[in-house]
């Protein structure tokens, strides 16, 4: 019997190191020599520089080298656009350390390097910048205004882009709507905020001609195929490796300026340099994301079935646009969710305001649109009288309806295309899981008598992951029977090495132990995009699979033709290739690999390849010595997991705080390879959204300063705020790629302000409360149930 | 310029039962000390200003912030990192064990804080609530795992010390709810 590897709960391959303190994060590695960085930021969010002396900073013990704009050679070129889009008609993108003008608090302006970073630290203070104060923009919606100061002079205009999507004739179906209900919504600026902030380290090796850089990115191959642009060096000149990374959530995806800068001063210095970001340059230095304002609006039938909906929304683009605008067109592809909207017309401005940039973070853009259709169904289930699960159930795409077209183009620029999923399936697993009859019907009121504000939410949402173009792998049985695998994907805790060798295991029924994943170094994985978007299983696990399957057939034809069986009459199991019936026929994966390689040399004593007649060469054409398959996966489009949540919750009118009583998910992510991590992502995602739906602000002043940038100050959910997460899971298999799965990493952010909002909403009646607005905190709370206190 | 507390002083700390001595400058922080002059980078960094708890490690036995002290403050003292935790190479102390069984980890950042204070307060709590497991490491962030399998691994844990290793459970014991 063949063993299963995919689908079990296998603990993690990554673990053992990581528990005992031996993980190998990007500070954690120190170099013979090193130096360290520190940057000198804008203090203002925008502002010109009359004038930097660096002259005091540059004599002081210690420093090595001062830089600014005019130091910085091949990096004096504006930072790279990353993702063009026809729409973005106004892309604006920074120099690595400011030219002229600053956009933002926290925009680098000077560079010290010194033999450590307490000393680099001092020096920032001996910089001296001339600066003139130019008009901040922060408020996006006074942003668009005629006559508003302007982000980039040049530009003419705040505005970034202007999109409009259509689908059908959404005018038509508005004017023939039995109801129509408008909403306004806002969800505030919040950002990935992982416990790792970024760190490069780099070093160029003379004697190899070799720029090596380590990097806490989660692209690794962008990140090689940047510097090897910039500085003119082949892309093999450059290794970049990510080694531990403690956690990205999307922020740790960009080419920042320190990425190329901290490269470049190891180039010219000619010893390693380390910067590590602190975290007030985290809080102000890495992009930023959330911020949008929708206008919306539904159009139902007397029944409550969606006609139409129109959404126009304000996107907080902040001060510059490297990662184009993928957050704000995943909110218009995704608003739809699981519903069927034949009719819809979003349309978006993606703003410019002096604020960090945004780029994705977990959910990127999804919990906004989930926010956004989740109100508008609640508002049409309250204002028909009809109950919350019904409203959804009666607008489900159907089982029967895939793949199912929303018609519009998706960020990967393909159609918008549910492959697979059931959604009425999830809705009502969630519903049997929450015994919602019982819980609405007696639970509820028999609380609410006893005086406690408690109320219940659900919230849908769908997920397109596993987006392109594509991943690769490289799987290879050694002689020595270890099997190698090498992807391109980084992780941040996603345990890749462990599902991609479940993967592997179930090809070839090899033991887990006997694999090696490496993952994240350029030196040993060339072509691929990185980790983001929910793809790393989808993408790369597909790829792996697709070369373990061609490792296995090499390996079986390998073996037919020196037992002169058939390959049919072959099987695979407990790490061995043999006769179907006669198991002693056959041979280990081990001398497998040695049978692909005629070697005239034994690696040890037991060369399974005996001295044979000459038949020619001993490598016949179009065989390879190697048991060796690189394979790529490139998805015809993005797969689409689904969930359903439900919250039972509390407010304590006295204090304003929210206490989740009750928290229920069921997710569908296709067919699961571990789903112990999968769990493990649900509730990392969840986690979020409830720091996003409760605690987690970013709040920025008229003058464009962020008033909480500390962990005193910006609120992460603790322990004590996150609620026992009951999950469950129904698994509908993606058509799409070999394994069947689709991806999980952002499906628990989605969801949560919507579910939150909807709870709230329910347990505050009593007061006639409409949450429009994420996140709460205990404040609004309050003040939403001490009317008298405004 | 001198800068404030640049200059230097010798100090001597046991850690993880070694004896170090070490001339550092006053300024320098007990986690750089610990990271970058002794090489033991299992303490991390997260926010250095007392929050995120991952540079914690034990103080004669106590949990602190090692981001909050300086190194010339445990000078006579005696300090345990998570790289003392496990008793020999190759092996995992239970509470480590725990973590790993019940994936109580992704990324890996916390952790080194998370096991150090659990290892702290499951000495003075043998038999904890699950309330109380989350109340001792409210002062630990973790961005990863949203807590659940930490307070499940720290539980868990809490068997194992106080039968010496010897539980059978099944992990997942119920695949489609737990």
């Amino acid at each position: 019997m063949p063993t299963r590897f995919f689908g079990e709960p296998i603990k993690r391959a990554e673990d053992p190191r990581l528990l005992t303190g031996h993980g190998r994060y990007v500070d954690d590695i120190d170099l013979p020599g090193q130096l360290h960085v520190a940057f000198l930021r804008s203090p203002l969010a925008h502002g010109r520089i009359r004038s930097i002396d660096v002259t005091a900073a540059r004599a002081m013990p210690g420093v090595v080298a001062v830089w600014t704009y005019q130091d910085i050679g091949p990096c004096q070129r504006r930072m790279p656009l990353l993702i063009p889009h026809p729409d973005l008609t106004h892309p604006y993108t920074r120099y690595a350390l400011a030219k002229d003008e600053v956009n933002h608090v926290g925009e680098p302006v000077a560079m010290v390097i010194a033999e450590s970073r307490y000393v680099a630290e001092d020096a920032l203070e001996a910089i001296v910048v001339d600066w003139e104060e130019l008009p901040p923009v922060v408020d996006i919606e006074r942003a668009i205004q005629p006559g508003a100061p302007l982000v980039h002079e040049e530009l003419g205009t705040n505005v970034a882009a202007h999109y409009v999507g259509i689908v059908g004739d959404p005018d038509q179906a508005f004017a023939r709507a039995a109801h129509v209900f408008r909403e306004r919504l806002v969800i505030e600026r919040s950002a990935g905020m992982p416990i790792e902030t970024r760190a490069v380290l780099a070093v160029w090796k003379d004697d190899e001609e070799l720029l090596e850089v380590w990097d806490t990115t989660q692209a690794p191959i962008v990140i090689r195929n940047a510097l090897a642009a910039l500085f003119g060096l082949a892309p093999t000149q450059v290794r970049v490796v990510a080694p531990d990374v403690g956690g990205g959530f999307g922020c740790k995806i960009m080419v920042y300026p320190e990425e190329v800068l901290v490269p470049y001063a190891a180039m010219v210095l000619r010893r390693p340099v380390k910067w590590t970001e602190d975290r007030l340059e985290h809080f102000v230095g890495t992009n930023h994301e959330r911020l949008q304002i929708h206008e919306a609006e539904i159009a139902v039938d007397a029944e409550g079935r969606i006609l139409g909906i129109r959404d126009r929304f304000l996107h907080d683009a902040g001060a510059y646009t490297p990662y184009g605008i993928i957050v704000p067109i995943i909110t218009a592809c995704q608003l739809p969710g699981p519903y069927k909207v034949p009719n819809y017309h979003v349309e978006f401005q993606a703003v410019y305001s002096n604020t960090v940039p945004v780029s994705p973070y977990r959910g990127a853009g999804r919990p906004h649109a989930c926010f956004v259709m989740e109100r508008l169904l609640d508002r049409v289930a309250d204002e028909l009288g009809l109950d919350r699960a019904e409203v959804r159930r009666r607008n489900f795409i159907q089982p029967h309806e895939f793949p199912y077209d929303v018609g519009l183009i998706f960020q990967d620029g393909a159609p918008t295309r549910y492959d697979s999923g059931n959604y009425p399936g999830m809705l009502d697993l969630l519903l049997e899981r929450m015994d919602y009859q019982r819980l609405v019907q007696e639970e509820l009121p028999r609380l609410r008598a006893e005086g406690r504000y408690v109320g219940v939410g659900i919230a849908c949402y769908v997920e397109g992951t596993g987006i392109g173009p594509y991943e690769g792998a490289t799987v290879r049985v050694e002689p020595t029977g270890q099997i190698y695998v090498a992807t391109g994907m980084p992780q941040q805790g996603q345990a890749h090495k462990t599902v991609l060798a479940q993967i592997v295991a179930e090809e070839l029924q090899v033991p887990l132990e006997s694999i090696q994943v490496v993952e994240g170094d350029t030196a040993h994985f060339q072509f691929g995009s990185g980790t983001y978007a929910s793809r790393s299983a989808v993408v790369c696990g597909s790829a792996v699979a697709l070369a373990a399957r061609k490792v296995r057939e090499q390996g079986l034809a390998l073996v037919a033709e020196e037992l002169e069986v058939a390959p049919e009459d072959l099987v695979v199991e407990d790490g061995r290739v043999f006769v179907r019936g006669a198991p002693e026929r056959g041979f280990t994966w081990a001398q497998v690999a040695q049978l692909a390689n005629p070697l005239r040399y034994a690696y040890s004593g037991d060369l399974v390849v005996r001295p044979r007649p000459w038949t020619g060469p001993a490598l016949p054409p179009g065989r390879q010595p190697a048991l060796e398959a690189t394979e790529y996966y490139s998805p015809p489009h993005a797969t689409w997991a689904s969930g359903a949540v439900g919250a039972l919750v509390e407010v304590d009118v006295e204090t304003g705080q929210l206490l989740f009583r009750k928290l229920w998910v069921v997710h569908d992510c296709g067919t699961m390879i571990n789903p112990l991590v999968v769990e493990g992502q649900v509730h990392g995602g969840i986690a979020q959204g409830i720091g996003g739906a409760f605690y987690e602000k970013l709040h920025y002043d008229e003058n464009g300063q962020l008033l909480n940038a500390s962990f005193m100050d910006f609120l992460m959910p603790t322990a004590m705020e996150i609620p026992h997460i009951k999950v469950a899971h129904q698994e509908t298999p993606s058509p799409l790629n070999p394994l069947g799965v689709k991806g999980v990493g952002e499906a628990g952010a989605i969801p949560m302000p919507a579910v939150v909002a909807s709870a709230v909403e329910d347990a505050l009646r009593p007061f006639g409360v409409h949450i429009t607005r994420m996140p709460l905190d205990p404040d609004q709370l309050w003040r939403m149930t001490h009317p008298e206190s405004a | 310029m001198t800068a404030v507390g640049s200059e230097r002083r010798t100090i001597r700390v046991t850690v993880n039962g070694t004896l170090y001595e070490r001339e550092v400058e006053a300024r320098l922080l007990l986690s750089d000390f610990l990271r970058h002059e002794l090489g033991l980078t299992g303490t991390h960094v997260g926010c250095e200003h007392g929050v995120c708890g991952a540079c914690t490690v034990l103080l004669d036995g106590e949990p602190v912030r090692s981001c909050l002290l300086f190194a010339v403050q445990v000078d006579g003292h005696a300090i345990e990192t998570v790289e003392g935790l496990a008793p020999r190479d190759g092996e995992l102390h239970r509470l480590q064990r725990a973590f790993w069984e019940k994936h109580g980890l992704q990324c890996g950042y916390c952790t080194p804080g998370m096991l150090m204070v659990l290892k702290a307060f499951l000495a003075e709590h043998p038999d904890p609530t699950e309330e109380e497991i989350r109340e001792a490491i409210s002062g630990n962030l973790c961005r990863c795992t949203g807590y659940q399998n930490i307070v499940e691994a720290a539980r868990y844990a809490a068997q194992l010390l106080r039968s010496s290793g010897r539980v059978v459970e099944a992990n997942h014991a119920d695949p489609l709810l737990r």
